[in-house]
């Protein structure tokens, strides 16, 4: 497959992504469309590092995996947290900073 | 059609199907089970790629790690609030034609490009270059994963403290 049908392959995981962001109420479900969109940004790493024939790309997707694990653990944590302080999990209900 | 094609059209289907799932889904247990699928099918993608490492590290790690730790606090939080979760969507337009303009631009680029490069052929053992260049130039990022990880773990400790 040419390089193109990767690129175009993330694009649409990317944009699924970013709809899920950007329409979902829940935190959790916020979660996994960041999840979409960093896998889709992974998918153009490794097709980037095997088309140029250089390892960077795949050093860097092997960190991006890492750090979401750990973001995931993190945001989770702060869902968890957040339904014991306000039992809930819509974003729409935690705006404590609004002026 | 050799082998490669149809399992990127396979994976790639796949990937897009559990994609759209994920996002436009009621229930959000079934969200979780089809990014599962999504992720799997991406680590098919990485192995089209000649990357197994990469995919094995995606199945280990994403789909193993991550789907389990969303499981398990969609678990505890339907306990704290007692009731089933089933997720609303809000601006469905708006936020259709926001990624639909997205992926409008991000598709003009990559046809306007020219990248058309050839696939070379695959040089020497990619998971060996791999661990050799993961721990040769690239050791400082390395080791900073492992403090990340660790502060990470301390942090997400924390949070899930038992109240006082």
């Amino acid at each position: 497959m040419p390089l193109q049908a990767y690129l175009t392959l993330a694009a649409i995981v990317f944009c699924l992504g970013l709809f899920g962001t950007v329409t979902r109420r829940n935190t959790v479900g916020i979660l996994l469309g960041v999840e979409l969109m960093l896998n889709a940004v992974n998918i153009n790493f490794v097709a980037f590092s095997r088309f140029h024939g250089s390892d960077a790309g795949m050093v860097f997707t092997l960190f991006a995996i890492c750090i979401t694990v750990a973001e995931v653990a993190l945001g989770l944590a702060i869902v968890i947290l957040l339904f014991r302080t306000r039992k809930t999990a819509t974003a729409d209900h935690v705006d404590w900073l609004k002026g | 059609m050799t082998l490669e094609v149809i399992a990127f059209w396979l994976f790639a289907v796949l990937l897009v199907g559990a994609g759209l799932a994920v996002v436009i889904g009621k229930n959000l247990f079934h969200s979780v089970l089809w990014l599962a699928l999504a992720l799997v099918s991406t680590a098919g993608i990485f192995l089209t790629l000649d990357a197994e490492f990469i995919a094995a590290v995606q199945v280990l790690l994403y789909a193993g790690g991550v789907v389990t730790v969303v499981v398990f606090a969609i678990v505890v939080t339907e306990r704290l609030v007692g009731e089933r979760i089933s997720q609303t969507s809000r601006h469905l337009a708006a936020g259709a034609i926001v990624s639909a303009g997205v992926l409008a631009l991000l598709l003009r680029g990559i046809t306007h490009a020219g990248m058309a490069l050839p696939r070379p052929p695959l040089e020497g053992d990619l998971t060996r270059r791999l661990g050799t260049s993961l721990l040769t130039r690239y050791v400082l990022p390395f080791e900073l994963l492992a403090v990340l990880l660790l502060v990470g773990l301390l942090a997400a400790s924390y949070f899930a403290r038992p109240e006082e």
